[in-house]
């Protein structure tokens, strides 16, 4: 392994702009001339708009134009859109209703956005807004999830009768059905998934400029999927077609998931840049904006059983599900609480059975889509606590009860599609129960007890489903796009090389995994390798981030092109050494003749192909650029154990994660110095779900969550420091034998903790988030019984 | 409006400003300094974290012309002749970031942390003294140990 | 944020004569509550007379009396050394409000006449029965804190200085906001010996208050034990997301029992 290579704890290249305060995200980019657009937004959950008067408004000082949804519709701006159909049980299409750019009769959650202002500076655009004068006809509001599908809940789109926007199911209900009458013992837990907002730290933002010159237009914009961004915004909102319209989504402060989609602003700010008459928008959303706006993740209201015979087999498995999808269907919403979601219900285990039938319905509350994880976290949630959960009814050790219901022949094809390829179960288990000395808790827990404190200890071994996807299978699913990737690689005339990918790097630190691969297969040092990403102008297309699919589809791809990168130097190489081509071996960087002493480095082949003074151009063309696209023949599987152990204090309800054990299997790792940060941030992601973070509105939809005072962000002094290890079984399905990483410690980690604090409790259940009153209120058992 | 010089990152410089313009503001808008940056808007997440006169205070909730005359230190002014200061050096050996957002905001913080904590910092210290600096990326498991790492070269 | 006309004045009178003279004018100390509610466009002040050029800061302690300028911060509350000595549950106090950035520039007289019913300040002078010395005139703190955000300050009245006696010992336990870290109940008790036990509450009710059952329990008795049995009410505590009025209630004697325990 060379220093730069596969497997090397390599530091980070883009960290130098870093942390030199060089780092360049969207709002540090002015054009010049450039505007500020403000968006007017609803204060009430649910109201009809009856009139927009924006008269006073377009004549404040320094403005520039006032835009409404008559204007939006007038300029045939069409809506933002969801690009995945489910179709409920019955076999009719998802309802979706209309998601217009900006308000058009009707607003649907507080922060829907009504009007937009373009003026000269902030303050002048935030004065104007104040002077437009909205009448609105305040309706009641639809909130909770549970009850807007009950009659008389006010509706939020007329299509959607019930506020339901489908009905859908997965598996073999009689069969399940079946197994449940047959079985010894039935666990059944009510579990709420809380809402998140996901706070990337980086607040969205974009600059719109239309080009009156070239009718083009070049939007700036805090995208994990620029492409995407563009196709949607040509295709479907029809502004401009896509060789006229050019994203850009440079570096980008953290997504996780919450910049896939395609927002109302983004393409409000260049359609504003046309009207103002090409001097370019630019919107920043501040933190609050970000509370009301950004799409959420979770929310989900389940009853899940676990029905198992004597011995603690399991024989089947139940869920049904009310997913909350706000008041728009966000870009990918419709995947995440199906083919996201209940197709991980098997877990790690062997269950002959599953059914899931899930309920999205509409809330007058911001749209909920895909955050860290999308499903999976919610599905290991419902598995994990149902396996802890049954242990304890059933008087057996959690880590059995799981060891007895393993799987461990693979291929396992699970009754919900998905087919796992590889991995080793109980290893990763057995590891994570040594490092956290599993057999000693029991004297940890006492030595607690003395200080007043409860401890607890709580498993989640998690699986998911990454590097999405196969394209023919999710199309098949409903997706409206393929989910390859592409990559391309320009070896130039010196031997350096540029990667242009389809990828986008926001965090996970793309420009140096992946110099590291051509590191490794071109023999060159990682720093003759640039990695170009998030500019449509560059990179032909792509499908960007998400999913933990940059290493598994985006590396592959870019694996592929190296192999016909290294097949068309071998021929320049052989005609430069004047050898058969069968000949010629390339290893460590060079080419050499076998049998001989004649050797030539990769720069040199590089320069000869370029120069093209000793091969034949008839038959090999001058140059050293090759393109793939790869499409993946499944999903990766990564998987492992976490063990979190905590303490609670009795008086205050306060939780303290006093102990973290993880054991992943990733398969083979590029940068082990990176994954274990993926890891890390993942924890912390779902420690803050299960501890500190939801998103509250009241019952008339007002955000009580609007900011960090009410938020809850999890600091450096809520979590611990985490003990990592790994194991590996190689994933089949990619020629680097790598899974996703990016996910998994949101996906594992709040079953984890949840399972911790019940057994400390010695309760069944606690909402998350776990917060101090919520864990008070959880104790007044033991509070009874003390009296 | 009002004319104010300030020394930033050892140079001098002068604007004018309103009253309402904020430091980060200033530094950002004015000075095309644009590694301070702004992640909300109720004085919490820390990416602002600028030195004003030697310590570390949140640019996003100071007044421009209030630090008329003072001394500012921002990210942009760490490295010193190509040399990057051993807490930026600690970030990167220690992969204290991710996305890089907080990373300016985290590293001024850990500087200040030295300055009034000293160079051997406890892990529980780094985190108590982190509570006005959020992360979303890393869990704070590289950001503690890469500003423990950089303290101790300070 | 609105515009507003900013003054930076360099003595007290002037200060006093400034926001006389304006409309709507506004002192700012730190700013740490002003700048963040111009910022929401919840306060559009004509004009801000920023008080921090006045120099009037420092912490004096002799044998028996604690004084601490208005413009003193946090920051250097928490870090006074003669304080940390005489009265280390207040340098304390100042040591967990916000983080260390705010501590830098927020300061003790703003806090003070802000009253914020979840700031530490109050607590403590409440419970160490400080007085507050404005330009013109002297308020005990029993009769300072009046109600939500609502003080004995008369408009335009700016605080100097905040005295008090050393007590013989005292504590502050603080169960902090889980997201806002402002005192979701903060409790200070001090011990005064002969002269009893005081006992302020800060985050648990619309203002800052004196649970004075506990104070007389305490005064009998210095320990945990005396105010283990005493019941307090949650008829008008403060209710939100991230605390019920029972829960605040409970806390107020868990927090209570925990300062006891470490006053020193």
């Amino acid at each position: 392994m060379s220093d730069t290579g596969i497997g090397a704890r390599m530091q980070r290249k883009e960290d130098h702009r870093f942390i030199t305060g060089k780092g360049r995200y969207t709002d540090d980019i002015n054009l010049p001339g450039q505007a500020v657009g403000y968006f007017l937004r609803s204060p009430h959950a649910h109201a009809e708009i009856k009139k927009i008067d924006t008269r006073k408004a377009e004549k404040a000082p320094g403005v520039l134009c006032v835009l409404t949804g008559e204007d939006a519709a007038a300029d045939n701006i069409g809506g933002v859109i969801c690009g995945w159909m489910i179709h409920s049980k019955d076999g009719s299409p998802m309802k979706a209703g209309p998601h217009p750019v900006l308000a058009q009769g009707k607003v649907r959650h507080v922060g829907d956005q009504v009007a937009v202002v373009v003026a000269h500076t902030s303050a002048q655009a935030k004065a104007a807004a104040e002077l437009i004068n909205v009448t609105y006809k305040v309706l009641d509001a639809n909130v909770d999830p549970v009850a807007s599908q009950k009659r008389g809940a006010p509706q939020v789109h007329d299509v959607a009768s019930r506020n339901t926007v489908f009905e859908w199911e997965l598996g073999d209900k009689a069969a399940t059905d079946a197994a449940f009458s047959s079985a010894a013992h039935v666990t059944t837990l009510d579990l709420v998934n809380n809402r998140l907002a996901p706070n990337a730290m980086e607040p969205r933002a974009a600059i719109g400029s239309y080009d009156a010159g070239e009718d083009h237009y070049t939007l700036y914009t805090t995208s994990q999927n620029p492409h995407v961004a563009r196709l949607v915004i040509s295709a479907f909102v029809g502004l401009a077609p896509e060789h006229k319209l050019r994203v850009i989504a440079p570096d980008v402060g953290g997504g996780f998931g919450s910049k896939i989609f395609i927002y109302a602003e983004e393409v409000v700010c260049l359609w504003a840049s046309r009207r103002a008459g090409g001097v370019p928008v630019k919107w920043v959303a501040d933190r609050s904006e970000a509370f009301l706006t950004d799409a959420n993740g979770r929310d989900h209201v389940t009853r899940a059983e676990l029905a198992t015979d004597a011995n603690g087999k399991i024989l089947g498995l139940r869920a049904k599900t009310i997913a909350n999808m706000g008041a728009y269907l966000s870009t990918f919403a419709s995947s995440v609480p199906t083919y996201l979601y209940a197709t991980l219900l098997s877990g790690q285990y062997n269950i002959p059975n599953i059914y899931a039938e899930v309920d999205a319905v509409y809330t007058n509350t911001s749209p909920v889509d895909a955050y860290r994880g999308a499903g999976r976290p919610e599905a290991t949630y419902v598995v994990e606590r149902l396996m802890e959960t049954a242990a304890r009814e059933l008087n057996m050790d959690p880590a059995e009860l799981r060891a007895r219901n393993f799987i461990n022949s693979f291929p396992h094809q699970t009754p919900v599609i998905m087919c796992y390829d590889a991995g080793d179960y109980s290893a990763s288990q057995k590891k994570a129960m040594e490092m956290i000395d599993y057999a000693g808790f029991e004297k940890r827990k006492s030595a607690a007890a003395r200080k007043g404190k409860l401890r607890g200890i709580g498993f989640s071994n998690y699986i998911e489903a990454c590097g999405i996807a196969p394209s023919a299978a999710v199309g098949s699913l409903g997706a409206g796009v393929g989910l390859w990737e592409s990559a391309e690689v320009r070896v130039n005339p010196v031997g350096t090389v540029e990667i242009l990918t389809g990828s986008h790097s926001h965090g996970q630190g793309h420009e140096t995994t992946f110099a590291q691969l051509v590191s490794d297969r071109l023999g060159i040092p990682a720093d003759q390798v640039a990695i170009v990403h998030g500019d449509t102008d560059k990179v032909q297309f792509g499908m960007g981030t998400y999913g933990s699919r940059s290493g598994a589809v985006g590396m592959t791809a870019i694996s592929k092109a190296l192999d016909k990168i290294e097949a068309k130097a071998k021929k320049v190489a052989a005609h430069v050494m004047e050898a058969s081509e069968s000949d010629v071996e390339f290893k460590d960087g060079s080419f050499s003749v076998k049998g001989t002493d004649k050797k030539m480095a990769f720069g040199e082949v590089a320069l000869s192909a370029y120069v093209a003074h000793k091969f034949p151009t008839s038959e090999i063309e001058p140059g050293l650029k090759e393109g793939a696209f790869h499409d993946p023949t499944n999903f990766t599987f990564p998987a492992g154990c976490h063990i979190c152990e905590l303490e609670v204090d009795a008086d205050t309800g306060v939780t303290e994660i006093v102990d973290w054990v993880a054991v992943d299997d990733f398969g083979n790792i590029i940068n082990p110095m990176i994954v274990e940060g993926q890891v890390h941030g993942g924890i912390a992601q779902g420690v803050g779900q299960a501890l500190t973070e939801a998103v509250v509105y009241d019952e008339g939809g007002q955000l009580l969550t609007g900011s960090y005072m009410d938020y809850c962000m999890p600091r450096a002094d809520n979590l611990p420091s985490f003990r990592l290890d790994f194991t590996k079984t190689e994933c089949p399905s990619n020629p680097l034998g790598i899974k996703g990483c990016g996910e998994a410690g949101a996906i594992a980690a709040p079953a984890a903790v949840m399972n911790a604090l019940t057994s400390a409790l010695g309760v069944k259940d606690v909402p998350m988030p776990a917060s101090p009153q919520n864990v008070w209120n959880a104790m007044a058992h033991l509070r009874e019984a003390a009296e | 409006m009002p004319a104010i010089s300030m020394t930033v990152n050892g140079e001098k410089v002068c604007g004018e400003v309103e009253g309402r313009t904020l430091l980060v503001e200033f530094i950002r808008n004015n000075l095309g300094k644009t590694g301070t940056h702004v992640g909300c808007d109720t004085s919490q997440c820390g990416a602002c974290v600028v030195h004003v006169d030697g310590k570390a205070i949140k640019s996003c909730t100071a007044l421009a012309v209030a630090c008329d005359g003072a001394s500012v230190d921002t990210i942009e002014g760490l490295a010193q002749n190509g040399k990057l200061h051993p807490m930026q050096e600690a970030f990167r050996e220690h992969h204290g970031l991710q996305c890089g957002f907080c990373t300016p905001g985290m590293i001024m913080a850990g500087i200040d942390i030295v300055k009034r904590k000293g160079k051997k910092l406890k892990e529980e210290t780094i985190r108590e003294e982190l509570e006005g600096n959020i992360c979303r990326c890393t869990g704070y498991h590289n950001i503690v140990k890469a500003i423990q790492a950089g303290a101790a070269k300070m | 944020m609105y515009e507003f006309e900013y003054h930076r004045p360099k003595k007290l009178a002037d200060a006093v004569k400034l926001i006389k003279s304006k409309k709507e004018g506004k002192l700012m100390s730190g700013g740490m509550t002003l700048i963040p509610t111009m910022k929401q466009r919840l306060a559009s002040p004509t004009d801000v007379i920023d008080l921090s050029g006045l120099g009037n800061f420092g912490v004096s302690v002799s044998k028996t009396k604690v004084t601490i300028k208005a413009g003193t911060t946090h920051a250097e509350v928490a870090s006074n050394s003669d304080l940390k000595k005489a009265v280390p549950a207040l340098a304390a106090l100042a040591g967990m409000i916000g983080d260390p950035h705010v501590r830098h520039r927020g300061t003790l007289g703003g806090s003070v006449a802000n009253a914020d019913p979840a700031a530490d300040y109050p607590a403590a002078l409440l419970a160490l029965n400080a007085k507050v010395v404005t330009d013109s005139r002297t308020i005990e703190a029993d009769k300072f804190f009046k109600g939500l955000f609502e003080t004995a300050l008369r408009a335009n009245e700016i605080i100097k200085q905040v005295s008090f006696d050393i007590p013989a010992k005292s504590a502050y336990s603080k169960m902090p906001n889980p997201a806002s870290r402002y005192a979701m109940v903060g409790v200070f008790v001090a011990d005064f010996g002969n002269k009893g036990v005081r006992v302020g509450v800060t985050g648990a009710k619309g203002s800052a208050y004196r649970e004075k059952a506990m104070e007389k329990a305490l005064s009998a008795d210095f320990s945990a034990g005396a105010i283990a049995g005493l019941k307090i009410k949650a008829d008008d505590m403060n209710a939100d997301i991230h605390a019920s009025a029972e829960y605040r209630a409970h806390l107020v004697g868990v927090m209570a029992k925990r300062a006891v325990g470490a006053a020193k």
